[in-house]
C-alpha cells in the first residue's frame, strides 16, 4: 500500500507522466447489442433477460443496427477512420455476471481507429493533442451486489448484454489535467453526438488508466499499470497523481515498477494492487464464429458522418467569429449542444449577443441550476425570453424588473408583456407621473432636497432612490434623473 | 512444442476444470498424443494466404433496435439453482474491498 | 391429404420403441419421451383443417436441440433435468408443418464423439447389431431411423456426425451447407462447423424434412437468406449428364478393398445410369482432422463455458465462486468433453494461438479452396466412402485420436461449409456401409439428384 502523502514532493519534479485511457461508454439505445431486451434501468432484478442473454444453451446473438450507427457517430466524432469490415471476437473469462463465459467484443478488427483530439494548450501555447487508438464495440456484463445478503453474491443480469464502446487513447497524456482535459472533452463531444446519457456516476462512462513515469527528457516509455476503480473525472485526476507519485519514489530508490493493476480507494485517496489473481489475464480471444464480419459500405458510413452536427470545438470557433464573445463565455455556451443551440436561437431573436449571453450564463443556467431540469425543456424558450430582453433594451421594463419577471416567466410559463403589465413592472416613463412622484419626495425629504438643489449634486442618487421606491421600482431611472437635473439647476 | 504439467494445470485453471493428479498425469500424455499429429500443420504452406475463410461470407445481418424480447415458457426460477428476490446466487465473490483471495479474475 | 391420423402414427412410433427396446435396457436410442404428450399433440394435429405436409409424423430429436417439453440434456450430466423454456427453430417449423417430436435421442455428450459412447447416460447401441456402436455423436437419431421407430430424425454435424451414424446403421443422413438451417436452439458445439442434419429411412423422407427446416431465421445470423429449392423434385431428374467426382484422397492404398468395391460397384451403377466419373484431387484432405481438431476444441472451450451452475443445470456446491466452478464442471462434464475443453483452451492459450488456432484456419482455407477448385472445373458432386470402416464393437476405440480418424471422410465438408450426404450403398460382413456425396454451397440439389439417381441405381443391393 502506497499513499500519495509519503512521497516528496521533489521526486515527482524530475520524471514525466504518461498516462494513455481507456473508456467504455454505454450507447443509448432501446434493445441491448444482441438480444431485444430493453436497455433500460431501474428494472426489478433479471427482469429484462431471455435466451440470448441468459446464455441459455443454443441460443444466438444478432447484432442491433441502432447500436452500430452509434458506434459509428461516436467514432466520426472522434476523428476516427471507420473500417468497412470489422470483426467481433470472443473475449474468454469466468465471472457470474458474465453469462456466456466470454464477451462478445473486438480484437484485431475493430469498427474504427486513428481518431485525434485536441484538448487544449499547454503553458508554452503548444496544443495538447490525444491520439485515439481505437473505438471498438462490444457488450456490457451483469451486476454482481454483495453487500446484499450475507455469504452469497446476487447476480443481475438486466445490464448484460447492454451495447457499448470501448475509447482507447496513445499514450499522449503528459499530467492529471491532461487526462481531465481529455476526459471532459470526450464526454463533451459524445454528449454533443447524442450517443450515450455519458454519466460517470451512473456508469455509463467508465475510466481505466494506463499510467508511467520517465525521466524527463527520456523518450521511451517506463513500465506502466493499469489504475481501475474511478467513479469522477476528478477521481482519475487524482488516482493518477497518486500512482505517479508512487512511481516516482520507487524510481528514485532505484527500484522497477512492475506492470500490474492497481485500485483506486477515492475515500483513503490511495491506489492499491489488486491481489495476484486479477493480473494474469489470459482472454483467448479468438474470432466470434456466431457473428460474421460487419460490412459498412462507404455510402452509409458517409451518410452518418453528413448526420453529425456541429462539433464543440467548431462551434466555439464559430461563436467567437459571429458574436465577438469573450473565450471564457463561449466555453460556458458551448457546454453542452442544446444550451448552445438555445443561446443562438436567443440571438437569432434578440441580436444583441452579449446581453444574450449574460442572460443564458446568469439568469438561465441559475434557474436550471436551482430545478436540475435540462434546457431542452426548460419553461421559458429562446422566443420569449428573447421578448423580454427587447423589453429591456427598449426601456419598457427595468433590468431589476425584468429578473423578476423572468422568475414569473420561469414558474408560469406566461409571456414578458402579460406578466409586465399585470404585475405592474413596466417602467413609468410619462413626464407627469415622473413629476409628481420627484415632487413628493422633495416635499417629504425637505432637507435632502434643499442641499440638494443648492449644489450638493452627489445627492442626486439618493433623491432617485427615494423616487423609484415611491414609484414601487417601475420609474425610468434615466428620465428621472433627467428630472432631478432640470431641479438642480439644468447641468 | 511438448504440453508439460504445468501448461495442463494452466489450462484446467482458465477452464474452471479441478483434475486430480491421476488425471493431470493421463491428460499430459493424451494431449501431447494429439498435439504431435497436429505439428503436420506446421510444415504446411500458407504464406500468401489471408487467414480467413475463403467461404463467400456474406456481411452479417443486423436487427432493428426494437421489442419485443424474446419470452421464456418457464421463468428463470423455475430452472436456475438459486434464486432470492429475483437475483441468481452464487458464492460470495471477492470485492475490491474485502479480499476473498481467488475468486476474482 | 389423407394417409393415417397423427394419433395412429405416434402410436405406432411407441409400439415400435418398445417392441425394439429404445430404452436405457436396449438400444438406449431414446433417452426422453412422453406418450401422452406427444398423443396430445397428435390430436391437435388430426383436428386440423390442414395438417401440414408432415401430416403428424412422428419425429425423433437429437438429445442437443431445444425442445420445450421433454429434456435437452445434449447427453451430459451437467444438464441433468434441464428443460429448456424456448424451442429451436428447426422444432418450431417442423411442429408447424404437422410433425410430432416423439422423443429425445442419445448421443455423444455435446456431440463429442463418433460412437454414442461418449454420453452420460450410457451407450446407445446398432439395431443391426447390438454388440456394435452406431456412430455418433447422433447414434440415437440414426439408431432410432434404423430401428424403424421413427422414418425420419434431426441431429447435428460438427465434423461428420450425421453421416456416420447414417453410415453406421444403414440409413440416409444429409448435412446441408452451412447457413442453411437456423442453428437458433442447437446446442453449440463448435459454432463454425455446427449444423443441424436430417435422418432419413429413404432420400425421400430426407429430403421432405430438409425442405421443412432449412431457410433464413432472424435468429441466427449466420443463417443465410438464399431461397429454398424443393429437393425432392431433385428425384425427377435422370443422372445423364451429371458429373461425379471420384476424389483420389479418399480411396487411399490403406482403405479396405472391399469397402472400396462397394464404393466401385455403386458409382458403376451411377455411370450405368447416365452419370459421368471423373477422377479428381483434393490435395488437402489428410490436414482435415489435425485442422478440425484444433478449430473444433478451441470453439468447444468457448461455447462450454456457459455452462458453470450459476443460471441453469445441475451445481454442485463448493466452499467459495471457484470451487462452485470447478465442482459443477469437474462433475458435470464426462473425460471426452474435458479433454476437449482442456484442448481447446490450449490452442488459444497465450502463446499458443498462432501456432495452432490460426494456423489451422489457414489450413482451412486450403481445405475450403480444393473444394472451390474441383467443383468450378465442371465436377457437380463428389463421392466417396462416409467413413472407413463399418460400425466397431462397444469399446473397441480406446485412442482417442484413433477415434478421431473416423472423421476422416466427413470433417473436410464441415471445414468447407458444403453440403454432403450418406447413404446407404451395401453391406460388409452384415454390416451397412455407407457412401457420401458432396456438393457446391447451396447445391444441395445437386446432392439429393446424386442420391435419388444411386439409391433407385442400387434398389434392394443398398442393403445387401
Amino acid at each position: 500500500m502506497t499513499t500519495t502523502r509519503e512521497v516528496a514532493s521533489g521526486a515527482t519534479a524530475r520524471y514525466e507522466m504518461v498516462v494513455g485511457l481507456e473508456v467504455h461508454v454505454q450507447l443509448r439505445t432501446i434493445t441491448k447489442a444482441f438480444c431485444c431486451c430493453s436497455s433500460s434501468f431501474g428494472a426489478a432484478p433479471n427482469v429484462n433477460t431471455c435466451p440470448v442473454c441468459l446464455a441459455l444453451p443454443g441460443a444466438l446473438p444478432v447484432l442491433n443496427e441502432q447500436a452500430v450507427r452509434l458506434a459509428v457517430r461516436a467514432a466520426l466524432a472522434l476523428g476516427c477512420t471507420v473500417n468497412e469490415e470489422s470483426i467481433f471476437a470472443r473475449k474468454n473469462y469466468f465471472y457470474p455476471d458474465l453469462p456466456k463465459g466470454y464477451q462478445i467484443s473486438q480484437f484485431d478488427r475493430p469498427i474504427a481507429e486513428h481518431g485525434r483530439l485536441v484538448v487544449g494548450a499547454r503553458r508554452d501555447g503548444s496544443p495538447v493533442e490525444v491520439g485515439i487508438t481505437r473505438v471498438h464495440m462490444e457488450e456490457d456484463a451483469g451486476k454482481s451486489v454483495h453487500d446484499r445478503f450475507p455469504g452469497v453474491s446476487a447476480i443481475d443480469l438486466n445490464r448484460a448484454g447492454v451495447p457499448l464502446i470501448e475509447i482507447v487513447s496513445e499514450p499522449d497524456m503528459r499530467s492529471a489535467s491532461d487526462a481531465g482535459a481529455y476526459l471532459r472533452l470526450l464526454r463533451q463531444i459524445l454528449e454533443y453526438v447524442d450517443v450515450s446519457d455519458v454519466n460517470m456516476e451512473e456508469g455509463s462512462l467508465r475510466v481505466d488508466a494506463n499510467v508511467s513515469a520517465r525521466p524527463r527528457g527520456e523518450t521511451r516509455l517506463g513500465t506502466k499499470t493499469e489504475v481501475k476503480n474511478m467513479n469522477s473525472f476528478s477521481g482519475v485526476e487524482r488516482a493518477l497523481e497518486a500512482e505517479f507519485q508512487r512511481q516516482c519514489a520507487m524510481l528514485d530508490r532505484g527500484e522497477r515498477v512492475v506492470q500490474m493493476t492497481m485500485l483506486w480507494d477515492g475515500s483513503r485517496g490511495e491506489v492499491r494492487p489488486a491481489r495476484s489473481k486479477e493480473q494474469s489475464h489470459d482472454y483467448r480471444y479468438f474470432p466470434e464464429p456466431d457473428l460474421p464480419p460487419l460490412r459498412l459500405l462507404p455510402e452509409w458510413i458517409a451518410r452518418i458522418r453528413a448526420e453529425l452536427p456541429e462539433l464543440p470545438q467548431a462551434r466555439r470557433e464559430r461563436f467567437l467569429r459571429e458574436f465577438g464573445l469573450a473565450t471564457a463565455d463561449v466555453e460556458v455556451l458551448t457546454a453542452t449542444a442544446p444550451l448552445a443551440d438555445y443561446y443562438e436561437r436567443l440571438v437569432a431573436a434578440h441580436p444583441d449577443a452579449k446581453a444574450s449571453a449574460n442572460w443564458v450564463m446568469g439568469e438561465v443556467l441559475a434557474a436550471l441550476n436551482a430545478s436540475g431540469g435540462s434546457i431542452a425543456h426548460f419553461p421559458v424558450q429562446p422566443a420569449a425570453l428573447a421578448r423580454l430582453l427587447d423589453l429591456v433594451r427598449d426601456g419598457a421594463v427595468s433590468h431589476s424588473a425584468a429578473k423578476r419577471i423572468f422568475e414569473i416567466m420561469v414558474r408560469s410559463g406566461d409571456p414578458a408583456d402579460t406578466i409586465a403589465s399585470r404585475e405592474g413592472l413596466l417602467q413609468v416613463r410619462d413626464a407627469d407621473e415622473l413629476r409628481r412622484w420627484v415632487d413628493e419626495v422633495f416635499a417629504e425629504h425637505p432637507v435632502e432636497a434643499q442641499r440638494f438643489t443648492s449644489g450638493e449634486r452627489k445627492l442626486q442618487g439618493v433623491l432617485v432612490g427615494f423616487v423609484m421606491k415611491k414609484s414601487g421600482g417601475r420609474a425610468d431611472p434615466k428620465r428621472v434623473n433627467q428630472l432631478l437635473v432640470e431641479r438642480s439647476g439644468g447641468g | 512444442m511438448a504440453v508439460k504439467r504445468d501448461d495442463v494445470a494452466h489450462v484446467a485453471a482458465l477452464a474452471r476444470l479441478a483434475l486430480d493428479e491421476a488425471q493431470m498425469t493421463l491428460m499430459v500424455t493424451e494431449l501431447n498424443g494429439i498435439l504431435a499429429h497436429m505439428d503436420v500443420l506446421q510444415q504446411v504452406d500458407t504464406a500468401g494466404d489471408s487467414g480467413t475463410a475463403a467461404l463467400e461470407q456474406a456481411g452479417m445481418p443486423l436487427r432493428r433496435d426494437a421489442g419485443p424480447p424474446l419470452s421464456l415458457a418457464r421463468p428463470l426460477e423455475s430452472f436456475a439453482p438459486s434464486m432470492r428476490d429475483g437475483f441468481l446466487l452464487v458464492p460470495r465473490l471477492a470485492t475490491h474491498e474485502d479480499a476473498a483471495p481467488e475468486d476474482l479474475e | 391429404m389423407t394417409g393415417p391420423s397423427a394419433v395412429a402414427q405416434v402410436s405406432r412410433s411407441f409400439q415400435r420403441m418398445s417392441e425394439v427396446h429404445a430404452g436405457s435396457d436396449g438400444l438406449n436410442c431414446i433417452l426422453w419421451s412422453d406418450r401422452d404428450g406427444a398423443l396430445a399433440a397428435a390430436r391437435e394435429i388430426d383436428a386440423r383443417a390442414d395438417r401440414g405436409a408432415l401430416a403428424g409424423m412422428p419425429i425423433a430429436v437429437k438429445d442437443n436441440i431445444a425442445t420445450l417439453d421433454l429434456p435437452t440434456t445434449c447427453g451430459s450430466r451437467i444438464l441433468d433435468g434441464y428443460v429448456s423454456p424456448y424451442e429451436a427453430t428447426v422444432i418450431t417449423r417442423l411442429r408447424d408443418a404437422g410433425g410430432v417430436v416423439i422423443g429425445k435421442t442419445n448421443c455423444d455428450e455435446f456431440a463429442m464423439g463418433s460412437s454414442t459412447e461418449y454420453s452420460a447416460w450410457g451407450p446407445a447401441r446398432n439395431p443391426v447389431d447390438c454388440s456394435r456402436v452406431p456412430g455418433g455423436s447422433s447414434g440415437g437419431s440414426a439408431a432410432a431411423v434404423a430401428a424403424g421407430i421413427v422414418r425420419v430424425a434431426l441431429g447435428s454435424e460438427t465434423g461428420g456426425s450425421v453421416r456416420q451414424p447414417a453410415a453406421y446403421c444403414g440409413v440416409v443422413g444429409v448435412k446441408p451447407t452451412y447457413g442453411r438451417v437456423s442453428r437458433y436452439g442447437l446446442v453449440a458445439f463448435a459454432s463454425s462447423l455446427d449444423q443441424i442434419g436430417v435422418f432419413g429411412a429413404t432420400v425421400e423422407d430426407a429430403a421432405i424434412v430438409m425442405e421443412l427446416v432449412a431457410g433464413r431465421d432472424a435468429r441466427d445470423a449466420t443463417s443465410a437468406d438464399r431461397a429454398v429449392p424443393r429437393y425432392r423434385e431433385a428425384a425427377e431428374r435422370p443422372l445423364a449428364g451429371l458429373v461425379i467426382g471420384r476424389p483420389r484422397e479418399y480411396f487411399p492404398p490403406t482403405l479396405d478393398s472391399r469397402l472400396a468395391a462397394l464404393c466401385d460397384r455403386a458409382l458403376d451403377a451411377m455411370r450405368a445410369a447416365g452419370a459421368e466419373v471423373r477422377d479428381v484431387s483434393l490435395p488437402h484432405t489428410d490436414l482435415a482432422i489435425p485442422v478440425y481438431y484444433i478449430i473444433a476444441p478451441a470453439e468447444a472451450s468457448s461455447n462450454l463455458a456457459r455452462f458453470d451452475g450459476v443460471r441453469y443445470g445441475a451445481r454442485s456446491a463448493g466452499a467459495g465462486l471457484r470451487a462452485m466452478y470447478e465442482h459443477t464442471r469437474s462433475r458435470g462434464f464426462g473425460p471426452e468433453v474435458t479433454r476437449r475443453i482442456l484442448l481447446g483452451t490450449y490452442v488459444l492459450s497465450a502463446g499458443y494461438y498462432d501456432a495452432y488456432y490460426r494456423k489451422a484456419q489457414e489450413v482451412r482455407t486450403l481445405i475450403t479452396d480444393d473444394f472451390a477448385r474441383v467443383f468450378a472445373s465442371g465436377v457437380h458432386v463428389l463421392f466417396t466412402p462416409t467413413a472407413p470402416t463399418p460400425a466397431f464393437p462397444l469399446g473397441a476405440r480406446s485412442d482417442p485420436y484413433e477415434m478421431y480418424l473416423n472423421d476422416i471422410f466427413t470433417a473436410t465438408a464441415n471445414l468447407a461449409g458444403v453440403p454432403g450426404m450418406s447413404i446407404p450403398i451395401g453391406r460388409l460382413d452384415g454390416l451397412p456401409v455407407g457412401g457420401q456425396f458432396m456438393a457446391p454451397h447451396f447445391d444441395e440439389v445437386a446432392m439429393f439428384r446424386a442420391a435419388f439417381g444411386l439409391e433407385r441405381a442400387l434398389g434392394a443391393a443398398a442393403h445387401a
